[in-house]
């Protein structure tokens, strides 16, 4: 019986814990005069030089904009428990924040429970396409196939060797996407070079993926491309091996200023700026959005100092001008 | 009963080691900018602050305790089962895969099959390291960590083929499985999200304490545990008890995905790491489990404190904005401090066995002087 | 068809990645067999390699100094060795759990120290490629074997040391002894806790060393989580070689080898699931020491603290 003696002085400490601190922080009601306050929610690292990092720059840059002291932002990164992030979303919506950023397709399910319980709040979930019709619930996708495609283009003019490779996460979403719309780049150019996909099964293995990037040269690719953030090993085996690379979600230049031509970023600024007015001027949700090369969500960023042939720079030019007026079809995704 | 204040010492003795690691915590926390008053005022709100964060507190403990009942089992048995992840896995899987094939069951019906089909994929996945153990010799830790690795591929295989939603098609398609029956929700026992598991897993480990105790089977068991060879020299089987102690500990496993998929998420998805779906789970059990001193009432209050623990360090990264990271490194420090605090424990334990020897010794010699002799006649 | 696609060229640049690939495993499973020998199971070598990284990278991030990078990686890991020594030895804590809080503050921690000083993902010149002048210029041999860096080469260099220490040293005996029996090494005379600080201070040492390879000699970069449980896989591979550094060798081998084989089945487009195709190491792992029938006992003392009796 000695430990159930134990056991009821341990659960006394902590009953007495637990009514001795509860003390409630009062929370900041919303008020339109206020900042307008953000809070987003992440998987991964704010510093991925990925996914969440395209997030978190954007409000940074409209924080820029709009100053302190009418935008504020919280974040929780390394949410990629999908409960953890359940409750992390649950508890700035109560806090009052105007918009509650879900920056994860993980995080759909939860958002769907929570957001009928606080009206009040303004919830974004992403990369999606689907507000699951309720009216305080954004939705935003990234057309990342448009400057997959553009890569590709580039890609295969860059291209000697007839052979290219591809590093992919998990064969899934927004990385799919990507390695989809490069591979019919590619083929549109030039439909002889081989193109060579693997997928290293997760987001995190750097060294996989870098070992990946090694076979992939090792059969013959000279130029490579890749998606999510554990490319960043494909990336430095690429710069030690003169390789070329193409990047995507956010600007890889400074990791590799030798080899890298050309990166897609998401601009997510363009996004969130709109959800702002939006809510602003009372109108919750509804609406889903996706960045494209035509509403300058999607961008392509050029490498300074990479010497791009002119003639190649047009043909990418050109590529994501047909995007834009329609005249490409890239055959994967879209509207 | 008698309370010495050696045994409540002991029994503070966890929370004495929690507070010093918090209290290194704190120095961090100042390091990186934060007031750690606030901090930690953040912390415990978010565990015990309102019903909601009991609540919460108590479902993040309940995979925990789950996955801590087969802990204790299998340490019982002497083999160690860090495969609780893959487990888990299997759990959730097969017992979604149930529930999406069968929508139009009644709950009552479906509930109980379902979680039960979670604890035999898990005892299943459990039993391959179990049965390379007995018939192999293959040390139970490989298995178990490789089998991890390939039940988390296992489930992006599914997740992305036959157990897809249905509307996700094409390049873009989220690798996720269309929500079960609202039928099948695990029924809540106040309206929180504190669900029906939770119950059942403090029912199974007070189960699993008589099973280890007040059974042939749970005897056998702990003896294997305790000493292999004399338990075969006995006449035990031995590789038949270390295969049934890592399939039950799987099972439990098991259980608790099936109990996480029918009573919080009722869906699942993945992004190539078990913890997205099992929130580490599988390797924080076996935290909790010693926490509880590997028994498996002891592990509800220890679960109850890890899991407050969990849910209000992420309350704590909310209210002062610290990186995550901070988070992970304070739970660190926590097991750190918790495991080595054990020492005085045992310190005191012999203590007191030395002393409640010494007591009887004297006993004894009482007794057996005549008054003591004249006693026992009348 | 498969002729086609295994050429020789293509079959020396899959075994030389495999030989790059074991690497870090080399020296963490290298430094976790001495800890097992002496008893000590460390599950807090991915931790401590995630703050081995960690250092080694910031180290050549701010100086470029590769040598003063290794070091640090060493002197980080070798204290976070002393500490997993004093909790596991010195207070006598259950080991499992005490490494996977060394590994949860490991993990931690090198995250929030990177936040905290350099922020952003970036790369740094590690450790070239150093062709070993002749040995090199061996057709193929050379190029697999000898066409690397030099951690590399210092991770393969280290199994022979490590089994001439265990088999051919006093040292050696004396580990295995406490690993073995710690009550009758103590009557001969054999400091249980001075063994056991040593080989788990070596452990974290040579893990330390495992995270620089990755961070300023494979992949020249550092991310959150950089190791993704590699450490955990060098645990499996210890129990693999059953405690004896030539078999450690064969199994980290074997294992990346099949990794790297998995990756060119891939890249060659041969239509299987990337899912299982990523299984497929794990699994054979486990297929090729069931095949081998090996019998290994575990040192008796494993996983058991060893309390002096006064």
């Amino acid at each position: 019986m000695k430990r159930f003696g134990k056991l009821v002085i341990f659960l006394v400490m902590v009953a007495m814990l637990s009514t001795a601190c509860a003390t409630a922080t009062p929370a900041a009601p919303a008020e339109s005069t206020g900042p307008f306050r953000v809070a987003v929610v992440t998987p991964s690292a704010i510093n991925d030089l990925a996914f969440s990092q395209s997030m978190y720059d954007a409000l940074a840059k409209i924080q820029g904009e709009m100053g302190k002291d009418k935008f504020e932002f919280v974040l929780s990164d390394g949410m990629f428990v999908v409960d953890d992030a359940a409750a992390a979303i649950r508890d700035y919506a109560s806090q009052g924040y105007n918009l509650v950023i879900a920056h994860g397709s993980q995080y759909g399910a939860a958002l769907q429970e929570i957001a009928p319980d606080f009206p009040n709040v303004s919830f974004a979930w992403g990369t999606a396409g689907d507000t699951f019709g309720i009216p305080n619930v954004f939705a935003y996708e990234a057309f990342s196939q448009e400057g997959g495609y553009v890569n590709g283009v580039l890609a295969a003019a860059l291209n000697k060797s007839g052979t290219i490779g591809v590093v992919g996460p998990v064969e899934v979403g927004d990385a799919k996407l990507y390695v989809d719309g490069f591979v019919a780049g590619v083929k549109a150019t030039n439909p002889d070079i081989t193109v060579n996909v693997n997928y290293i099964g997760s987001f995190g293995d750097v060294a996989l993926a870098s070992e990946a990037a090694q076979t992939h040269i090792g059969a013959g690719a000279d130029v490579m491309t890749g998606s999510a953030q554990m490319v960043v090993g494909a990336v430095g085996v690429a710069k030690e091996k003169g390789v070329l690379w193409f990047g995507t979600q956010a600007d890889q230049t400074s990791l590799a200023p030798e080899i890298v031509v050309a990166c897609q970023i998401y601009d997510w600024a363009v996004v969130v700026r709109d959800m702002i007015s939006l809510v602003q001027s009372g109108t919750m949700g509804g609406k889903a959005y996706a960045v494209s090369l035509e509403n300058e969500g999607l961008k392509m960023v050029y490498n300074a100092g990479f010497a791009l042939p002119a003639d190649v720079k047009a043909l990418g030019d050109a590529a994501v001008k047909g995007i834009i007026d329609g005249t490409v079809t890239i055959g994967v995704g879209g509207k | 009963m008698r309370i010495s204040w050696s045994s409540i010492f002991d029994a503070l003795l966890p929370l004495i080691a929690t507070l010093t690691a918090l209290a290194v915590g704190a120095v961090m926390l100042v390091l990186l900018g934060a007031n750690p008053l606030v901090a930690y005022g953040a912390l415990i709100e978010g565990a015990f602050g309102s019903f909601n964060a009991v609540a919460d507190t108590i479902v993040k403990a309940t995979p925990l305790l789950l996955v801590g009942i087969g802990i204790c089992i299998a340490f019982r048995a002497g083999v160690i089962n860090i495969g609780g992840e893959g487990q888990m896995i299997l759990g959730g899987l097969s017992s979604i895969a149930l529930g999406l094939a069968f929508p139009n069951v009644p709950g009552i019906i479906m509930i109980p099959v379902a979680l039960l089909v979670g604890f035999i994929a898990g005892g299943l996945w459990g039993g391959i390291p179990g049965y390379l153990k007995a018939r192999f010799n293959v040390n139970e830790i490989l298995s178990t960590i490789m089998l991890n690795v390939i039940a988390i591929q296992l489930m992006n295989l599914l997740l992305r083929g036959p157990l897809i939603q249905p509307n996700q098609k094409g390049a873009a398609a989220i690798p996720q499985t269309a929500r079960l029956a609202v039928e099948y929700d695990l029924p809540r026992l106040i309206p929180t999200r504190l669900h029906l598991g939770a119950l059942i897993a403090i029912i199974l480990a007070v189960a699993v304490y008589f099973f280890l105790w007040r059974t042939t089977i749970g005897y056998r068991i702990r003896a294997v545990g305790l000493n292999a060879s004399a338990s075969r020299y006995a006449g035990i089987k031995v590789e038949r008890y270390i295969v049934l102690s890592l399939m039950l500990s799987g099972a439990f496993s098991g259980l608790a995905g099936a109990i996480q998929v029918y009573g919080v998420n009722h869906f699942m998805i993945t992004d190539g790491t078990a913890a997205s779906f099992t929130g580490s789970a599988g390797f924080n059990g076996i935290v909790a489990a010693l926490f509880g001193q590997l028994h498996p009432i002891g592990a509800i209050p220890a679960s109850f404190l890890f899991g407050a623990l969990l849910v209000g360090a992420n309350k704590l990264q909310r209210v002062v904005q610290v990186p995550a990271a901070l988070i992970t490194a304070l739970n660190g420090l926590v097991v750190v401090f918790v495991v080595s605090s054990e020492i005085w424990r045992r310190k005191n334990a012999r203590k007191r066995a030395i002393r409640e020897l010494e007591e009887k010794l004297a006993n004894v010699a009482h007794n057996s002087s005549p008054e003591g002799g004249d006693k026992d006649a009348g | 068809m498969l002729a086609d696609l295994f050429t020789g060229s293509v079959l020396i640049g899959l075994l030389a990645s495999g030989i790059r690939l074991a690497t870090p495993y080399l020296y963490a499973a290298i430094g976790e067999t001495f800890g097992q020998r002496s008893g000590v199971l460390n599950l807090g070598v991915d931790g401590i390699m995630l703050m081995g990284a960690f250092s080694a990278f910031y180290v050549v991030f701010k100086t470029g100094d590769l040598v003063g990078g290794v070091l640090l990686a060493m002197l980080v890991g070798l204290l976070m060795g002393l500490a997993m020594a004093f909790i596991s030895v010195t207070l006598n804590a259950e080991q499992g759990i005490s490494g996977i809080g060394v590994y949860l503050f490991g993990l931690g921690m090198s995250d929030l120290l990177f936040q905290k000083l350099i922020n952003n993902v970036q790369t740094v010149s590690g450790f070239p490629v150093a062709p070993i002048p002749f040995l090199s210029d061996i057709p193929i041999v050379g190029q697999i074997f000898f066409t690397h860096n030099v951690l590399v080469y210092g991770a393969y260099l280290l199994v022979p040391i490590a089994w001439f220490v265990l088999n051919k040293t006093t040292l050696g005996l004396k580990i295995k002894a406490v690993g073995e029996n710690p009550e009758a090494a103590d009557t001969l005379g054999v400091s249980v806790a001075k063994i056991r600080y040593l080989t788990v201070t070596i452990g974290g040492l040579l893990s330390g060393v495992a995270g620089a390879s990755l961070s300023i000699a494979l992949l020249n970069v550092f991310q959150f989580n950089l190791t993704n449980g590699l450490g955990f896989i060098a645990i499996a591979l210890v129990y693999f070689g059953g405690w004896r550094p030539t078999w450690v060798l064969m199994g980290s081998l074997i294992f990346s080898f099949v990794n790297a084989l998995q990756i060119w089945v891939q890249v060659v487009g041969i239509p299987i699931p990337s899912d299982i195709a990523v299984m497929t190491p794990y699994i054979l792992t486990i297929v090729v020491l069931v095949i081998s029938a090996q019998r290994v006992r575990p040192p008796s003392a494993l996983t058991k603290a060893y309390e002096r009796l006064e």
